[in-house]
């Protein structure tokens, strides 16, 4: 996907500063994206060892059989495929629940880890699983019980009832995910009829 | 009611944290080693996805600071008039899906300039609350197991994030 989407993107936007005349901002932002790259990998390097860790921990007691438990139903319905994956599993229900409670910063680590066990029973090493693509998915359009970051911008910004996008942001994300979730599955169930043909 | 939900969403890591370690306690179970041992798993990730993310910001960030997307905006303009979608909001949902940090900055634009309660402010917020980085996400995550063949989760991902999207412009016209 990205052999594709990167060289578009800097073709686009290389050729039009040119055209544009406008060279002293490319280079400026050249520097500066690398630079943020190099401060984002740092902050993560911190969290995702720490949330690696506390999962590590986690993973070796009963703590984590209990919330598999609770969320059994719906690991069970969204990926069928990992059923004797206790590990993956286990990962993946911690990725979520980090998810829904608006942890970020816990919920990406918790989510690679999950990416790195399913790879490992991967019938196909360079291509992405169906279970990874769920994962993914789900990531890309999870639901959040309280949307932290937005909220302090809205009450930063003064505004007179800053939580108010609470409800509307659960129904938004409710909708973008049973979209999600729909159309991922109609599209394993129509790769798998035309492997048959 | 703010003050609430502040304390509930900063209680929320603390208290994860707390009751794992306490669990592990419990069970008797050697915490700091194990703590030490998922840790040093974490290093390998971050090494694994960090060309990933020079690359990605490189091509996000010229694409962002080359003017190009406000061209893109004007050509589409007429379009957008046709299905009645406001065309203030359209370069957020256009970088909402590639780049986390200059939609933000893009979000708290829009509601200073239209006021963080008028419908256009509330649409921004909602949006950033109902979608996600979608093209770091997925890049991330498949660079994290170097795979690079993703099959359909773009196009998946980005049906959500257009329905996620076109969902909350309704809501915030349904509410006000």
């Amino acid at each position: 996907m990205l052999n594709l989407v990167w060289p578009i993107f800097i073709i686009i936007s290389f050729s039009y500063a040119i055209f544009s005349g406008n060279l002293q901002n490319l280079n400026t932002s050249i520097f500066d994206s690398v630079e943020s790259a190099v401060n984002l990998s740092i902050t993560m390097l911190g969290t995702i060892c720490l949330w690696s860790g506390i999962i590590n921990i986690a993973n070796h007691t009963k703590i984590i059989q209990i919330i598999n438990k609770l969320l059994k139903p719906v690991i069970k319905f969204l990926f069928p495929e990992i059923k004797y994956n206790q590990k993956a599993q286990n990962e993946i229900s911690m990725n979520m629940v980090a998810n829904i409670l608006g942890l970020g910063n816990a919920a990406t680590p918790l989510g690679l880890k999950a990416m790195e066990t399913l790879q490992k029973e991967n019938k196909n090493k360079n291509e992405l699983s169906n279970s990874m693509i769920m994962l993914i998915v789900l990531n890309t359009a999870s639901i959040q019980l309280i949307p932290t970051t937005i909220i302090a911008i809205r009450s930063s910004l003064n505004s007179k009832n800053p939580t108010a996008i609470i409800f509307p942001v659960w129904i938004a994300t409710i909708c973008a995910a049973i979209t999600g979730i729909t159309v991922t599955k109609l599209l394993i169930k129509y790769s798998k009829k035309r492997e048959k043909i | 009611m703010i003050e609430f939900v502040n304390f509930i969403s900063n209680l929320a890591m603390p208290m994860i944290i707390l009751l794992i370690v306490i669990y592990g306690l419990i069970e008797k179970k050697e915490v700091f080693d194990k703590f030490i041992e998922g840790a040093k798993d974490g290093i390998k990730i971050v090494i694994n996805i960090f060309p990933t993310l020079v690359g990605l910001f490189l091509a996000v960030g010229t694409l962002r600071s080359s003017g190009i997307i406000d061209i893109i905006i004007k050509f589409i303009d007429p379009l957008l008039k046709l299905i009645n979608f406001p065309s203030e909001i359209m370069p957020l949902a256009i970088l909402r899906p590639i780049s986390g940090s200059s939609s933000i900055a893009i979000a708290t634009d829009i509601m200073k300039n239209f006021g963080v309660d008028s419908q256009i402010g509330m649409m921004a917020a909602v949006i950033m609350g109902a979608t996600e980085t979608t093209l770091y996400t997925i890049a991330v995550y498949s660079s994290s197991v170097k795979i690079k063949k993703t099959r359909f989760v773009l196009i998946a991902a980005l049906t959500a994030d257009i329905v996620g999207i076109l969902t909350s412009i309704v809501i915030c016209r349904f509410l006000s």
